[in-house]
């Protein structure tokens, strides 16, 4: 019965929405900080943010020199 | 129904107090709380490599975990592997069926797998002399969206029959079935610590699943439409998200909120797909309107483009080490930035 359907849909709904209401929120200038600080502590090791050298980007057609 | 009306009652009332809850926990904005951080340096990537090969729309891609081979999709009917520092092919697989929306490399490099309007997860050996099929998933009653591997042994699926599921490739069947969307899961992204992963959908929600209980832990709304793309901030306690609205957005999974949207009242295409830099500082986001914008993903601020495809960026992958990043378009080509 699509009655009885509805009522197991909205039974898992009412669960679901226990669930999720019952966790603990951080607040988010705690949050926030701690992703600034995560963005900051890795800023030296991220290439796109840095630069990448000639010498060093794989993805540059090398050009060779060799000593003749 | 008394009992019907009765449950109606009590959902309205966990939905005000999830509200109110995140209202409490809302004593800042991201944006504010990173006013006082120096602005993301003016992001100017060169093309370094464009790769040339498919024959129709690309519609993915995803970096190998060497950072150096990828595999991208195309409705040519192929799944192509490129070595990305010299920019040939390696491989080409020859798909069953042309309609494929999605693939994903595993982390082991040995295998990778397709899938799209055929609902199927097909995963293919690479290893073997010639790249064989290794297990076709056949269980979704939608189209594939999105695949991503665990290991060589488990990959996780997202579908147009609004489920997500973890398959053991072995059999062949799902261990798992992800249900709680109510409308079509459109990708899917992993946790660093491979414990979690979260879903986004056209029912213009992203949700944070265990994938060992199989339960929904967190619902994040915000969006006004389709979910395209989704992916973790690399410390694993925030989710970005783009989406059909035009907009992307960061989800903190503490704050259980929204934290800052990156949007241009100028800008007025959806979003496709999306990337962060290893630091989380930058998120490349992929655009309808052929264009791939750069974000500051602490301010909310656009600090640059990459502009040079000719169609809509379909998709975008920066490989773990951080070295580029990639985008594929509709106009058949792939491109290396840095």
């Amino acid at each position: 019965m699509s009655g009885s359907s509805n009522l197991v849909a909205m039974k898992k709904v009412v669960q679901q929405l226990r669930f999720e209401a019952s966790i603990n929120r951080v607040k988010v200038s705690q949050a926030a900080a701690d992703l600034q600080q995560f963005c900051m502590q890795n800023a030296l090791h991220d290439p796109l943010l840095t630069g990448v050298s000639s010498s060093t980007n794989p993805f540059r057609t090398q050009k060779l020199c060799s000593f003749l | 129904m008394g009992e019907m009306d009765q449950m109606k009652k009590e959902a309205e009332g966990l939905k005000s107090q999830i509200e109110a809850a995140r209202k409490a926990a809302a004593d800042t904005t991201l944006a504010d709380a990173a006013s006082g951080v120096a602005p993301a340096p003016r992001v100017q990537l060169k093309t370094r490599k464009t790769l040339k090969g498919h024959l129709a729309k690309i519609y993915a891609m995803h970096w190998a975990t060497d950072c150096r081979l990828m595999v991208s999709a195309s409705q040519d009917g192929k799944l192509i592997i490129w070595d990305a520092f010299s920019g040939n092919k390696i491989n080409a697989v020859p798909l069953k069926s042309s309609w494929v929306m999605t693939c994903a490399y595993a982390p082991s490099g040995n295998l990778v797998a397709s899938g799209g309007l055929d609902n199927m997860c097909t995963v293919y050996n690479l290893k073997t002399p010639v790249v064989k099929t290794v297990k076709e998933l056949d269980a979704h009653t939608g189209y594939l969206s999105c695949a991503r591997f665990l290991s060589d042994t488990e990959i996780l699926t997202a579908s147009g029959d609004t489920t997500c599921a973890l398959w053991d490739i072995e059999t062949g069947k799902q261990k798992t079935v992800f249900l709680n969307h109510v409308g079509d899961c459109m990708c899917l992204a992993l946790s660093p610590d491979m414990n979690m992963f979260i879903s986004g959908a056209c029912d213009s929600l992203a949700k944070l699943w265990d994938i060992r209980d199989g339960t929904c832990k967190q619902t994040f709304q915000g969006h006004t439409s389709d979910i395209n793309a989704i992916s973790f901030f690399p410390s694993g306690n925030a989710v970005v998200t783009g989406s059909d609205d035009c907009t992307c957005k960061m989800y903190d999974l503490r704050s259980d909120q929204e934290v800052i949207s990156y949007q241009d009242a100028q800008l007025n295409s959806g979003v496709t797909s999306l990337a962060l830099s290893v630091s989380g500082r930058l998120i490349f986001a992929g655009y309808d309107d052929f264009n791939c914008n750069i974000w500051d993903s602490l301010k909310g601020e656009k600090v640059g483009v990459l502009s040079g495809h000719d169609n809509r960026v379909s998709c975008t992958g920066v490989p773990q080490d951080g070295m580029c990043v990639c985008t594929g378009s509709w106009d058949s080509f792939l491109k290396i930035w840095n």
